[in-house]
């Protein structure tokens, strides 16, 4: 144990070292807070070499200085201010950065309240061990504390005190480094009034692009560096740049307006479809608010928290019915000069004198009108490192070996954002590049955001850097786990086996020994992460005992773990076409968890008692050791019960699964479940080495996928009820709300116009019946279709803590459940983790971990797990369409003849300009551009196309055409697009 | 402003100390004139003052004993306290439950069937407040009682222990107090007993050994510090008594106003 001490000191130093402060409370009354600090001498310096502080320098070790500088000594530190750490955060997370460096703790306290996200970056640079970095907590050193009862701002007061802490180094190091090698400490400020005061004081002192500049080896350093505010000043002197952007309003103006309800606050979200418009969705308004224009959109970027003022409702109107695409509009805009850009005022002034020639008002549909508005600040900023390509266009000199400093745009491959300006020495070689920019800043003088190199992620369209484009680009964790994580892995590592049946083993204690059961799992094909299996008999009162058996991956993962936080923090494993990023170590999902066959595996076991009607008579829960007596594929498992010939008992098992299983559905069907579809396609690998020549086909659906599905269902609905009944302020459940009805509303107007059908949306069941009578005799995959848009039209469903929501919102719409978690798949989600502990405590196997009693704790994992989830489903359809392109490539380009791919496509939106079609053998979705504008009537949406002999011919919303496709690279932008031309009922390759 | 870290990952609380440091303590006696025993304590910028009247006659006789002595513990919050929450009456919650520990905790200790029929007044003033109030009216009681010569079998000793993820720290602050889950234990150091844990928060049980542990071990150093206190008292008086019967008429120095309280009182006794 620690020792235990109390800290005297005088009386007399209590009046200096009290700090004494105002504060707000939340009702608005204001509090004098007086809070105590004590000071102390046994603050390390960190320095290598000091032989002072050795003995109060705690577990970490010191650092040694740095070297290769042209200036500084061999045995230098650096001693950043906070605003460097707040502006140069890439630079110093960059592998090639080493100096040592020292940070004060007022200096990491500053950055704790400007930025957490930052801070945080900060900590994990200091935990790991490639850098050099040192925290002096000078605040609580006697020596070098800025106390109270000093004068000045807290501004003045904290750059006194950075200076105070360099000076007592200074000091400290001549008293205890006897040798004439003292190390410098170099203090990096980019302040002028800092500059001059350290000049007084005789300190060492330079600014951040000095000291990089000054660096051996600094090519790369360069370029990440953030020219911060510097590069404007020099470089238009007399020159005033106009304004662009109306000026963001001060915060406590927005703050206030927000309380107030004259400004809404809501999330950026820009049009894909066209880059001059975004909606932000607030409470308030039963529909998005429409921004319109660059000026009202006012520097946000996608994501961004932002406030908006509503325009007067004269000025409402519905989105525009056109595409326009940034990279065409803006192909001459000239990165080094972001005044000028002629082409650009002209795409804006073109879209604003189309409105004023008053077609504009009865173009669009009066049901389609939204409220619109502008945003006049930012609440918050939502960047973050982006995946981008160099524009070839904007380089001023594109020879190889030019290390000119270029102003080049960055186009980032989401199409929702802004082309980023960024400065930098080796545009020529980032060519043809992945490269991850960061937005540093975006002026309102500038028409673009200006941003900084970070890294090259590979050459574009190879596959290593596409799967890190993706993985960076939905933001999941796919570093290879850490020491500290597999140390929590059993020891004996592969070779672990379930030991020999003994009632006071660990594993053996309290369970259920199932070995002899025939249990067998149905998988698709290929799968290595077996997380259930089942099993099914008949009783000899004529009932049918079924079970479901999900890997115990809780007995391995314990809470408060650092593979248990670490698998909390990503979530889900996501699944790429050619890649499984894991949540957990593979030794546990593939090898210990993963329910082989004829190898004794640990389970959690649901059993179900089910009467001839497939009622449940009764529900059991335990522990148990199983040993799967098979693992089928779908196929397998198809087939082996269409087999009369088998009746093994594997296959009576399967048989009687499925005469449940189809019972099952009956009755979920009969409550109101909805059979959603969403394109679904397989990619074909040629190997699993080269993966080059694919093809895509569509996902088959047998009855056994049904089979496994059904009994899945009805564990997690089991489950879901015994946690809930056990902990009902913390129980992990999911559900998906019902949708709002206005969601609905322009699809049943189609349906209606298009077609003459109604959708009933009163309920899930209503909604699902009149689903079902969408059906168009002459289109086979009309419903098909619907289904898809109506699934489009729903909310997603979310993982939520039962304690914080109230009780009737608690069911899951799609699946029409009253309640419902996810219990079946722990090795591929953190939900069914938490879901396998709480019922475990629910059985009384184990006591509950505390943490899983905090309702706080809880719904911060729930946050965290939703939105995971949310962008391992983006990353996984994102890799999906990467691959239908690069199959579409192949086949295009089969047997050396290059042959245009030819597929039917439908309609599902109509512009004036184009139409956006899905095309369902590929599972894409495509958008047809014209040339010119066509007749285009909102209220049936309908465009017109001449077809050359004066006739028009009409494309309505629905239609079935046949689309070319090919793969295009853009010339500028390298980005691989899938481009669509109209092959019939007209060819638009002309139009 | 920002919350600031109570337990930063370097090892240091918001105010500076290492988990296993105290705060500041100062251990004051007989600084009231009117009472039987009076003491100080401050632990940092929580300040409690305690005055002990008594054993003497009650006015009430219907809560008297004939046995033994009965405690009435009073608790005076002035406004001017920063104690959270505004004005409190004589009948709020807060403040019954807290009289109600103090007077549970000292009753087993006082040797109260030495005074049967009669009455001990604790009152109690929280001067200022910045967390561990309790841990500080226990201390000054156990000091105030001490000084008013009540016979007591042990020294009660008070601490405070929170636990931050898996750290323990002792004697809280205001703002560590409210964020963490933490205990006060009262301790009997010379008997090794514990008087009174209280514990108002969620904790996991696996870990309340520990802290238990720990704040058993600091109240042994609040133990030493207090007969230390109790020593400097005695020594004073032993000297104001003895420049009393020795000094032949003429008054002794009045050097400081201390020396001078100790000397009134000493002489009131005698």
């Amino acid at each position: 144990m620690a020792e235990i001490s109390i800290l005297k000191r005088p009386r007399g130093e209590a009046s200096q070292t009290q700090r004494k402060f105002f504060k707000k409370t939340a009702r608005g009354r204001v509090v004098k807070v007086l809070r105590e600090c004590y000071l102390r001498d046994d603050v390390g310096c960190g320095i290598e070499q000091c032989t002072l502080c050795e003995s109060h320098r705690g577990s970490r070790p010191p650092i040694s200085g740095g070297g290769g500088h042209n200036v500084y000594s061999q045995n230098h530190y650096i001693l950043p201010e906070a605003n460097t750490f707040l502006q140069q955060m890439d630079l110093l997370e960059s592998p090639s950065f080493s100096p040592a460096v020292i940070v004060l703790q007022t200096v990491l306290e500053e950055i704790r309240s400007r930025s957490l996200p930052l801070f945080n970056r900060i900590n994990a640079l200091m935990k790991g061990e490639e850098k050099k970095v040192w925290v002096f907590h000078n605040d609580f050193m006697r020596d070098t504390a800025v106390l109270g009862h000093e004068n000045g701002s807290l501004a003045e007061r904290h750059s006194a005190g950075i200076r105070k802490a360099v000076a007592w180094y200074n000091h400290h190091l001549q008293q205890t480094i006897r040798s004439h090698k003292v190390p410098t400490i170099v203090l990096i400020t980019d302040d002028t009034e800092q500059e001059n005061r350290a000049k007084e004081d005789g300190l060492t002192y330079t600014s951040i692009r000095t000291y990089i500049e000054g660096l051996q080896d600094n090519t790369n350093l360069l370029d990440i560096l953030v020219d911060h505010g510097d590069g404007a000043k020099e470089s238009a002197p007399g020159q005033k740049n106009p304004t662009l952007y109306p000026e963001y309003w001060p915060t406590a103006k927005l703050t206030a307006g927000v309380k107030s309800g004259e400004l809404h606050q809501g999330h950026f979200n820009p049009n894909q479809y066209n880059y001059l418009e975004g909606n932000v969705t607030v409470p308030s308004f039963p529909k998005p608010l429409l921004l319109i224009g660059r000026e009202n959109m006012n520097r946000s970027v996608q994501g961004d928290v932002v406030a908006v003022q509503v325009l007067p409702e004269s000025e409402w109107r519905a989105p525009r019915n056109e595409v326009v695409d940034q990279d065409m509009a803006l192909q001459n805009d000239d990165a080094d000069n972001s005044i000028e850009g002629g082409e650009t005022e002209d795409a804006e002034a073109k879209l604003s004198k189309k409105d004023k020639q008053g077609s504009s008002p009865k173009e669009f549909n009066p049901m389609e009108k939204q409220p619109t508005g502008r945003v006049v600040g930012i609440i918050k900023r939502n960047w973050r490192p982006y995946v981008c390509h160099i524009d070839r266009t904007s380089l001023t000199s594109s020879a190889s070996t030019s290390i000119a400093q270029q102003t080049v745009f960055a186009t980032p491959v989401d199409r929702r954002l802004p082309r980023i300006r960024i400065r930098t020495r080796q545009a020529p070689s980032l060519l043809e590049q992945k490269i991850l920019v960061s937005i540093d800043r975006w002026e309102k003088t500038s028409r673009y955001p200006e941003g900084h190199f970070v890294r090259t992620l590979g050459k574009v369209e190879s596959k290593e850097a596409e799967l890190e484009s993706l993985l960076l680009e939905y933001d999941v964790a796919y570093r290879p786990f850490g020491k500290a994580i597999l140390a929590c892995l059993p020891a004996e590592g592969d070779n672990w086996v379930v030991p020999p049946k003994d009632s006071n083993s660990a594993e053996w204690r309290g369970r259920e020994d199932l070995r002899e059961l025939t249990i067998c799992s149905i998988d698709p094909p290929g799968c290595q992460d077996i997380d259930d299996a089942l099993h099914a008999r008949l009783l000899p009162n004529g009932n049918v005992e079924a079970g479901v058996h999900i890997a115990d991956v809780s007995h391995f993962v314990h809470p408060e773990t650092p593979m248990d936080s670490e698998a909390a923090s990503r979530g889900t494993t996501v699944y790429m076409v050619d890649k499984r990023v894991d949540m957990l170590p593979s030794l546990l999902g593939t090898n210990l968890c993963s329910l082989r066959p004829y190898v004794e595996r640990l389970a959690f076991s649901v059993f179900w008692e089910l009467d001839s009607n497939a009622k449940i008579v009764n529900t059991r829960f335990t522990k148990s050791v199983i040993a799967s007596k098979a693992a089928f594929t779908y196929e397998e498992a198809q087939l082996r019960k269409d087999d009369p010939n088998m009746n093994d008992e594997l296959t009576v098992g399967i048989r009687l699964l499925n005469t449940i299983a189809q019972k099952l559905k009956a009755a979920r069907m009969a409550a109101g479940a909805l059979n959603l579809a969403s394109p679904e396609v397989k990619i074909h690998l040629d190997s699993s080495e080269s993966s080059d020549p694919v093809d895509v086909e569509q996902k088959e659906l047998r009855e056994t996928n049904s089979l496994v599905e059904e009994f899945m269902l009805l564990a997690n609905i089991s489950v879901a009820q015994k946690i809930q009944e056990a902990f009902p302020h913390t129980a992990v459940l999911r559900r998906h709300c019902a949708p709002p009805k206005t969601n609905f509303e322009t699809l049943q107007d189609i349906l209606v116009k298009r077609k003459g059908l109604s959708l009933d949306v009163s309920s899930s069941g209503a909604l699902a019946a009149s689903l079902d009578k969408c059906i168009d005799p002459d289109q086979p995959s009309f419903n098909t279709l619907v289904r898809i848009m109506a699934t489009r039209c729903m909310l997603s469903a979310e993982y939520f803590c039962s304690g914080s929501v109230s009780r009737d919102t608690f069911g899951h719409y799609g699946l029409a459940t009253p309640i419902y978690t996810h219990f079946t798949s722990p090795i591929r989600r953190y939900a069914d983790v938490l879901a396998h502990r709480q019922l475990s405590a629910a059985i009384s196997y184990t006591p509950l971990h505390p943490v899983l009693h905090s309702k706080a704790h809880i719904e911060q994992i729930m946050g965290n797990i939703n939105r995971r989830h949310r962008m391992a489903q983006m990353a996984g359809r994102a890799s999906v369409e990467f691959y239908v392109g690069l199959a579409l490539k192949a086949r295009s380009q089969r047997g050396g003849v290059t042959r245009q791919v030819e597929e039917d496509a439908y309609v599902i939106r109509a512009f004036r300009n184009g139409i956006s079609v899905f095309v369902s053998a590929l599972g894409i979705e495509g958008l047809v551009t014209f040339k010119h504008e066509n007749k285009y009537d909102p209220n049936l949406y309908t465009v017109s196309l001449p077809d050359g002999t004066g006739k028009d011919v009409t494309i309505a919303v629905f239609d079935k055409v046949r689309v070319r496709i090919e793969v295009e690279k853009d010339r500028n932008t390298q980005r691989g697009k899938v481009k669509m031309t109209l092959a019939s009922p007209i060819d638009s390759t002309n139009l | 402003m920002n919350r600031p870290e109570l337990l930063s990952s370097y090892n240091y609380r918001s105010d500076g100390r290492r988990p296993t440091e105290m705060r500041s303590l100062s251990l004051l006696l007989s600084q009231h004139p009117q009472a039987d025993g009076s003491a100080t304590v401050t632990h940092g910028l929580t300040e409690v003052m305690v005055t002990v009247f008594g054993p003497r006659e009650s006015k009430n006789k219907a809560g008297l004993a004939h046995d033994r002595a009965v405690l009435s513990v009073t608790l005076d919050v002035p406004v001017f306290s920063g104690v959270p929450g505004g004005r409190r009456g004589r009948s709020d919650k807060r403040n019954m439950e807290f009289t109600s520990n103090i007077k549970n905790t000292f009753e087993p200790v006082i040797q109260t069937h030495l005074h049967p029929r009669s009455q001990i007044d604790i009152n109690i003033q929280i001067l200022q407040a910045d967390g561990s109030l309790l841990q500080a009216a226990v201390n000054a009681t156990t000091l105030a009682l001490i000084d008013a010569g009540v016979p007591m079998s042990d020294y009660v000793c008070a601490t405070t222990c929170a636990l931050h993820d898996s750290t323990p720290l002792l004697d809280l602050n205001s703002l560590e107090e409210n964020d963490l889950p933490n205990l006060t234990v009262a301790v009997l150091p010379r008997s090794n007993k514990v008087t009174l844990v209280t514990l108002e928060t969620q904790l996991a049980v696996e870990r309340f050994e520990e802290m238990l542990k720990m704040a058993v071990e600091a109240g042994k150093l609040v133990h030493r510090e207090m007969l230390r206190a109790v020593q400097n008292r005695s020594e004073k008086l032993m000297r104001a008594i003895e420049s009393v019967g020795g000094g032949v008429g003429g008054r002794p120095d009045h050097r400081q106003g201390e020396e001078r309280d100790v000397e009134m009182y000493a002489g009131n006794d005698l």
